[in-house]
C-alpha cells in the first residue's frame, strides 16, 4: 500500500497545457500515473499527447472519472482553480503553484477542509509512491518502492534524502512534500496519521525546517499516537532570525521557530534527529535494519 | 514587507483609522516646516523598523517649530540597533490617559486570523506574554467570516477596556480589519492605541508587515520598499532577482531549493566554518542564474572559498555541470576564491567529469554534502593563512 497516490490515481492537471503542466504531468505519466484528462479553459477538445483536455474540472471529472487533480496554474489563478477542484468533487488535489497570497490560501485551506478535501501544497513538489504513481515534479528515478515513509517541507532535501536512502538499499512507500508555504493544506500531523495507519510503512523520516511550530505539534503527536518510529531532520540551525529563508514559511519569528527548539522538541518525544541529511537517511536505514 | 510607522498611519487613515495628524520629514528644515503647519506641541520620531527607539533617543517633544528642527538634527543619522534614521515623523503630541495595545495578524497553527488585545499597551507585547499571559486576549477569527462585532466585543471587554474608550476601540478595530485584509497584510499591530484625556481613541504607532506574494496586487505598497536597507551584495541580488540573503562568515554558498541550501549553511558551521550568504537557485539552476549568483558572491570581499551544492533531479548533473562552466567562463578572472562543486543525483558523475575536465584550476569536486563542505572550510582556512603571510 501507499499513501494519498497510487495505481487507482485518476489523474486530471489543470494547466495541462502550459510549459511546466506538459512537461511534469507526461513525466508523471511515463512513470505509471494514470493521467485521464487536462484542464484549460478555452482549450476544451484539444490534447496534449493523447490527454483529453477539457475547458472545466467538471467537465473531466464526468468524462473521466479523475479523482486526484495536480495544479500547475499561476498563482494569481491557483486559489481558483483548486475551489473549482473542490466544486467538482476531486478528492485529492496536489498544488504545486509558489507565491500564492497568503490571504487566499488562507480561506481556500478553511473551505476545502471543510468539503472533505485532501489538499497537499501549495508551493510543494507533489508525492510520489514509487513504483505506483508519481503526482507533482519529484524526480521518480532517484528511488524505487520500500518500506520507509517521508513527509518533508523541503522539495530538493526530500531527493536528497531518497537518493542517500537508495544508496543505501532503502525505498519508500510514499514521499510527500508538504509544501514551504506558512499554510499548507495537509501538515506534518495529517501525513503522519496517514503514515501509521498504512500497513506497509515501517518507519518514518520527517524533514522539517525553520518557521512555525509544526514540527513541535509533530513531535507531540509522535510521542502520544504512534507505534512506528520516526526519524527527522531539521534544516536551518544557522539561519538569522526574521529573515525568509527562500520559502516563504521558512522565517524565525522573534525567537519562535528555531531549528534548534524543533530538533529538541522531536528529541524530547523519541524521535532521533539527524544533524544533517546523511545522517537522516542512516537513521532512517537503520530504523528499518535495526 | 514591513511598512515604516508613518506609511502604516497613511494606509491606517486611508481606511478610517484615527491616528494622531502628522507627516513624514527627511530634513530637520522639513521637520520644522511640519510641525509648523501642524501647530501646538509636537512628536519627532525616528523612522526604523526596529523595536526599542523611544529609549535610544528616537522620539523627542517638540514645543515649537524650532525645537522640532533641532530634535530632528540630532534624530536623522541616528544609528539604532544597527538601523540609520533616514526620516522622521512629525505629529502633533496627543495627551494619554490610557494605553492598550490592539493586533490582527495570520495565525499559522490555527490556520486563520487571530486578533488580540490588552489593556497593558505601550511596552513590547512579548514582555506583557512573557510576564501576564492572561492580561493578553487573543480571539482566532475563521478567515472565511472575517472579524464580526462578537469578536470585538470579545476582545474590548475581555481585554478590559475603559468603557469611554469601548466604541472608539471598536471602530478602530473594524477598520483595521479593512487593512488587514484589502492590504493583504501578515500583521497589523497598533501600539498603543490611546485614550486621550479628551476621549478620543487613536493609533499613535502602527506597524504593518505586509505579505510579499500579494505585492502584485497592490502596486502602490510595493513601491515603498525601503531602498536604503539592502547592503551592497543584497542591492545586486535584488537587481539580478536573485533569493540571496547576507549572512556575516566567509564561505560563500549556492544550491538549488531553499531547503537544501540552509541545510548547506547548517553543514558548513558543524564542518568549522561560516557561511557567508544563502543563496537559492531554484528547481532549474541555469547557467544564467549560475553566473548571477557567483557574480554576486565573489562581490563579497569577506568570502574565502564557495560552496556549490546541486542535487540534479530532472535538471541533469551534466547540465548543471555545463551551467557552471558557462558561468565560471563568463566571470573569467573574477573568480578569485576556490570553487567547490557538490554534484549529486542524476547524471550527477557525467557531471563531475565534465568539471574535471575543465581547465579552471578553481574548482574541486566532491561527491558528498559532507565532503564538500570540509572541503570548502579547508580551503578557506588555507586562502586566509595565504592572506596572512
Amino acid at each position: 500500500m501507499a499513501i494519498l497516490v497510487d495505481k487507482d490515481t485518476r489523474l486530471v492537471v489543470q494547466g495541462l497545457t502550459g510549459r511546466e503542466g506538459r512537461f511534469h504531468a507526461l513525466r508523471n505519466r511515463d512513470y505509471g500515473t494514470h493521467l485521464v484528462a487536462g484542464v484549460t479553459p478555452g482549450k476544451g477538445g484539444q490534447d496534449v499527447d493523447g490527454v483529453p483536455v477539457y475547458d472545466t474540472v467538471a467537465q473531466a471529472v464526468a468524462a473521466t472519472g479523475a479523482n486526484t487533480s495536480l495544479i500547475f496554474v499561476p498563482a494569481r489563478f491557483a486559489v481558483d482553480a483548486l475551489y473549482e477542484a473542490a466544486d467538482a468533487g476531486v478528492g485529492t488535489v496536489v498544488l504545486v503553484t509558489e507565491n500564492i497570497p497568503v490571504l487566499d490560501m488562507t480561506r481556500a485551506y478553511n473551505y476545502v477542509r471543510a468539503a472533505g478535501v485532501t489538499l497537499v501544497g501549495p508551493n510543494c513538489p507533489g508525492v510520489i509512491s514509487p513504483g505506483k504513481a508519481n503526482v507533482g515534479i519529484i524526480p521518480g528515478e532517484v528511488t524505487f518502492e520500500g518500506p520507509v515513509g517521508l513527509v518533508s517541507r523541503s522539495g530538493t532535501l526530500t531527493y536528497q534524502v531518497m537518493h542517500e536512502m537508495a544508496q543505501a538499499g532503502v525505498g519508500q512507500t510514499t514521499c510527500v512534500g508538504i509544501g514551504g508555504d506558512p499554510v499548507v493544506g495537509s501538515s506534518f500531523i495529517d501525513i503522519l496519521t496517514r503514515f501509521e495507519a498504512d500497513p506497509e510503512t515501517e518507519a518514518v523520516v520527517m524533514i522539517g525546517e525553520i518557521g512555525g511550530d509544526e514540527e513541535e505539534r509533530a513531535a507531540q503527536f509522535v510521542q502520544e499516537r504512534m507505534s512506528k518510529p520516526v526519524v527527522a531532520y531539521i534544516a536551518g540551525f544557522e539561519a538569522p532570525p526574521g529573515k525568509r529563508m527562500g520559502h516563504a514559511g521558512a522565517i524565525i519569528s522573534g525567537s519562535s521557530g528555531t531549528a534548534a527548539a524543533k530538533a529538541k522538541a522531536l528529541e524530547a518525544a523519541g524521535v532521533r534527529v539527524g544533524r544533517n541529511p546523511t545522517e537522516a537517511a542512516t537513521l532512517a536505514v537503520s530504523a528499518i535494519k535495526g | 514587507m514591513d511598512l515604516f510607522e508613518h506609511q502604516a498611519k497613511e494606509l491606517f487613515a486611508r481606511h478610517g483609522v484615527a491616528v494622531p495628524r502628522g507627516r513624514v520629514a527627511w530634513s530637520p528644515e522639513e521637520a520644522e516646516a511640519v510641525a509648523a503647519e501642524l501647530g501646538g506641541t509636537v512628536v519627532v520620531k525616528a523612522q526604523v523598523q526596529v523595536g526599542g527607539r523611544g529609549k535610544a533617543g528616537g522620539i523627542k517633544l517638540a514645543r515649537d517649530p524650532a525645537a522640532a528642527r533641532v530634535n530632528a538634527e540630532q534624530i536623522i543619522g541616528m544609528d539604532i540597533k544597527g538601523h540609520v534614521v533616514r526620516r522622521v515623523l512629525v505629529e502633533e503630541a496627543s495627551d494619554i490617559a490610557a494605553e492598550y495595545y490592539v493586533s490582527i495578524l495570520h495565525d499559522r497553527a490555527g490556520k486563520g486570523f487571530l486578533a488580540m488585545a490588552s489593556a497593558e499597551g505601550g511596552v513590547e507585547i512579548e514582555e506583557v506574554a512573557a510576564r501576564d499571559p492572561g492580561a493578553i486576549v487573543r480571539v482566532p477569527v475563521n478567515p472565511l467570516i472575517g472579524l464580526r462585532p462578537y469578536h470585538i466585543n470579545q476582545l474590548v471587554f475581555g481585554a478590559g477596556f475603559a468603557p469611554e474608550a469601548r466604541k472608539g476601540a471598536a471602530e478602530i478595530l473594524t477598520h483595521l480589519y479593512d487593512v488587514f485584509t484589502a492590504a493583504d497584510c501578515m500583521l497589523v499591530e497598533v501600539n498603543p492605541l490611546v485614550l486621550t484625556a479628551g476621549g478620543q481613541v487613536k493609533a499613535l504607532d502602527g506597524k504593518v508587515s505586509l505579505d510579499d506574494s500579494a505585492l502584485f496586487r497592490h502596486p502602490d505598497l510595493a513601491e515603498l520598499r525601503d531602498s536604503f536597507a539592502a547592503d551592497p551584495q543584497e542591492q545586486a541580488a535584488k537587481e539580478k532577482s536573485l533569493n540571496y540573503i547576507k549572512l556575516d562568515g566567509w564561505v560563500g554558498i549556492v544550491g538549488n531549493g531553499a531547503g537544501l541550501v540552509m541545510s548547506t549553511l547548517d553543514v558548513v558551521a558543524q564542518a568549522g566554518g561560516k557561511a557567508a550568504n544563502f543563496l537559492d537557485l531554484g528547481g532549474g539552476a541555469s547557467a544564467d542564474s549560475m553566473a548571477a549568483g557567483l557574480e554576486v558572491i565573489l562581490s563579497d570581499p569577506k568570502v574565502r572559498s564557495v560552496l556549490v551544492n546541486i542535487f540534479g533531479g530532472i535538471t541533469r548533473g551534466d547540465l548543471v555541470a555545463q551551467g557552471i562552466l558557462d558561468a565560471l567562463e563568463r566571470l573569467g578572472d573574477q573568480v578569485r576564491v576556490p570553487l567547490v562543486v557538490r554534484l549529486d543525483g542524476t547524471n550527477a558523475e557525467e557531471g563531475r567529469e565534465l568539471l574535471a575536465k575543465s581547465s579552471s584550476d578553481k574548482v574541486v569536486t566532491a561527491a558528498t554534502m559532507l565532503e564538500a563542505a570540509a572541503k570548502a572550510v579547508e580551503l578557506a582556512g588555507r586562502a586566509a593563512e595565504g592572506a596572512n603571510n
